[in-house]
């Protein structure tokens, strides 16, 4: 039952971090398309706001695996 | 015409790359099953470390490569090769050594009177490798460790080799430094200079040493038959003293101003015992979250590469394979961009964690 | 998880890396790095060098213009120059033919007139003693009798009067 809890979280925690980087990649898309000379800057900032969202994710997933 | 050739070629070839999977699927975790084939068996067996390094299957017979067990027992210091097991993992065959029996279950080797089959099974799966009470100190090159140590030759191998013609010639590069300056130069212009600053001479070597070292044990990792195939960077113990290492290194390198943000932060003395709390666990969570960045992009990308293959075995079909064979394929591309992305990441993180820590105040 | 026994990867994890660190430190990033920088600043170098051979071009290019430029100009001077001299030359010389030819023709006419002048006196001289010639002849004749010198005096004293 724990383990199927679990895996409910987990998956919770995926979606979370799913919309969270949706959006910043549509985010980042559309500041590209209007500023294409910026496109590595907003590269590196993008990965780097989908890394600190992944990171969450991977606690939820870490929590939910340990629990 | 020629493309479809191309392309059934291709699949026959990557058929044959996945042979060493299909050859895990029969391994001693295997006899527990009863022949029944068991998916998770399979990725363990992948994903797992083992004293031995599996090569093969012949006639049913497992081809390994033996490498060495070192212990550290009451006795001292202990070695024997992990072959004296005869490929058993479960508690049943006792290899004396140094005046002392050891078994080996489930890959962990325990004194032979200390071992009971009933403690593990009630240990929760944390806990298994840590009981320190009935086995001694494993020490042993295990495939994990021959994996790293095979990637750090190469990496030996590949560097001497772009460094003596930087020593031989001033003159533009080509061949192996031709292949290995332009990612030397994005990992100091792209990584180190805009998140370190001006500082970032010292850490250099560092960062390309991250780089390269993850980068090439995500490659090696995806390769799948000997002497490849060692899950190196899926491995939380390595990504853990990777990660505990930048920890080390943002430490001792922060100057007042990263010790004041944290520990006297600019916001109301009001909001002091909220606020420093938080940033002292910052301090841990932001290694923790790399530690487990890596683990777990490495360990799912093996996962669904090794699910994909075993659809074949558990459907019990050839006809499965084209599908399964396909998103292998995509899979196993999307791997390639996971390797360098990850690496990519975990040394952009690194080095803006140093970089916080060396910032001068503005 | 997958552990087999958390000490041996402990263990050799940081074994390894930090010899990997140390020996690609030294003989793969140091002289890597090195020769990367090197050649940079050789390429910047050579850049800058070139900008500054270009700039120097230019700067002798705009001298030779600026040369060229002054020479015309002075060719320019030089010429305008000579031909007011020659203006001025020839006015001058003209002025003194001129003021010359005023002269001669003033000298000239000095003399014209002077000879003139004399001549003219020569003339009333001789005239003059022409005259007295002729009147001295006509008084011989005339005088040669006695009456007639008498008649003649008379006809003087009353001309005489009548003056």
């Amino acid at each position: 039952m724990t383990g199927t809890l679990a895996a409910v979280g987990a998956g919770l925690a995926v979606i979370g971090a799913g919309l969270g980087i949706g959006r910043i990649g549509g985010s980042a898309m559309d500041a590209i398309a209007r500023q294409p000379e910026a496109t590595a800057k907003i590269q590196t900032a993008m990965i780097i706001a989908a890394a600190l969202v992944e990171g969450v994710a991977l606690f939820a997933v870490v929590v939910a695996l340990i629990a | 015409m020629r493309l479809t050739q191309t392309f059934i070629g291709t699949l026959a070839f990557i058929a044959v790359l996945l042979m060493p999977f299909k050859g895990t699927a029969s391994d001693p975790h295997q006899e527990e099953g009863g022949g029944k084939f068991d998916p998770k068996e399979l990725i363990d067996s992948h994903v797992w470390d083992s004293h031995e390094f599996h090569i093969a299957d012949w006639s049913g017979h497992p081809i390994t490569l033996a490498l060495p067990v070192i212990l550290w027992t009451d006795n001292g210091l202990t070695i024997f090769s992990s072959a004296e097991f005869h490929h058993d993992n479960s508690g049943t065959h006792v290899v004396e050594a140094n005046g002392q029996e050891f078994v080996r279950y489930r890959e962990h080797i325990f004194y032979a009177d200390r071992f009971s089959q009933e403690k593990f099974q009630e240990t929760s799966t944390m806990g298994r490798p840590f009981l320190y009470e009935d086995r001694p100190l494993d020490f042993s090159i295990t495939k994990t460790v021959f994996s790293m140590i095979l990637v750090s030759l190469i990496l030996l191998l590949l560097f001497s080799v772009a460094a003596r013609h930087y020593k031989k010639n001033k003159m533009a590069p080509k061949g192996v430094s031709g292949f290995l300056e332009p990612v030397i130069i994005f990992v100091r212009d792209e990584i180190a200079v805009p998140n370190i600053g001006s500082k970032y001479v010292k850490y250099m070597p560092f960062l390309l040493t991250t780089f390269f070292f993850i980068w090439v044990n995500n490659l090696v990792g995806l390769i799948p038959f000997f002497p490849f195939s060692g899950n190196v960077t899926g491995n939380i113990i390595f990504t853990l003293i990777m990660a505990l290492i930048v920890f080390i290194i943002t430490v001792f390198s922060g100057n007042k101003y990263y010790w004041k943000h944290i520990l006297t932060p600019d916001v109301p003395k009001a909001l002091y015992p909220i606020m420093i709390p938080i940033e002292i666990i910052g301090m841990f969570t932001k290694p923790f979250a790399l530690m487990v960045r890596l683990f777990a992009n490495i360990t799912a990308g093996h996962i669904i590469i090794l699910s994909l293959v075993g659809l074949i075995f558990i459907f019990e079909t050839a006809a499965i394979s084209p599908v399964s064979i396909v998103f292998v394929l995509f899979m196993s591309v999307l791997e390639l961009l996971v390797a360098a992305l990850q690496a990519y990441v975990f040394t952009l993180l690194a080095a803006l964690f140093i970089g916080q820590a060396v910032e001068e105040h503005h | 998880m997958n552990i087999v026994a958390p000490e041996s990867l402990i263990f050799w994890t940081t074994i390894i890396f930090l010899l990997l660190l140390f020996l690609l430190r030294k003989f793969a990033w140091k002289p890597i790095l090195g020769a990367v920088r090197t050649r940079e600043t050789s390429i910047n170098d050579a850049l800058a060098a070139a900008e500054k051979a270009r700039l120097e071009m230019q700067n002798l290019h705009a001298d030779n213009e600026k040369l060229l430029q002054e020479a015309r100009a002075e060719r320019e001077l030089m010429l305008k120059e000579a031909r007011e001299l020659k203006t001025k030359m020839i006015s001058e010389a003209k002025d003194e033919a001129k003021a010359e030819a005023d002269k001669m023709v003033a000298q000239a006419q000095a003399a014209i007139e002077s000879e003139k002048k004399s001549a003219i006196a020569e003339m009333k001289q001789q005239v003059a003693s022409l005259s007295l010639e002729i009147a001295e002849k006509v008084m011989k004749k005339e005088l040669s009798d006695k009456e007639k010198q008498l008649k003649l005096v008379d006809e003087m004293l009353g001309q005489a009067k009548l003056n």
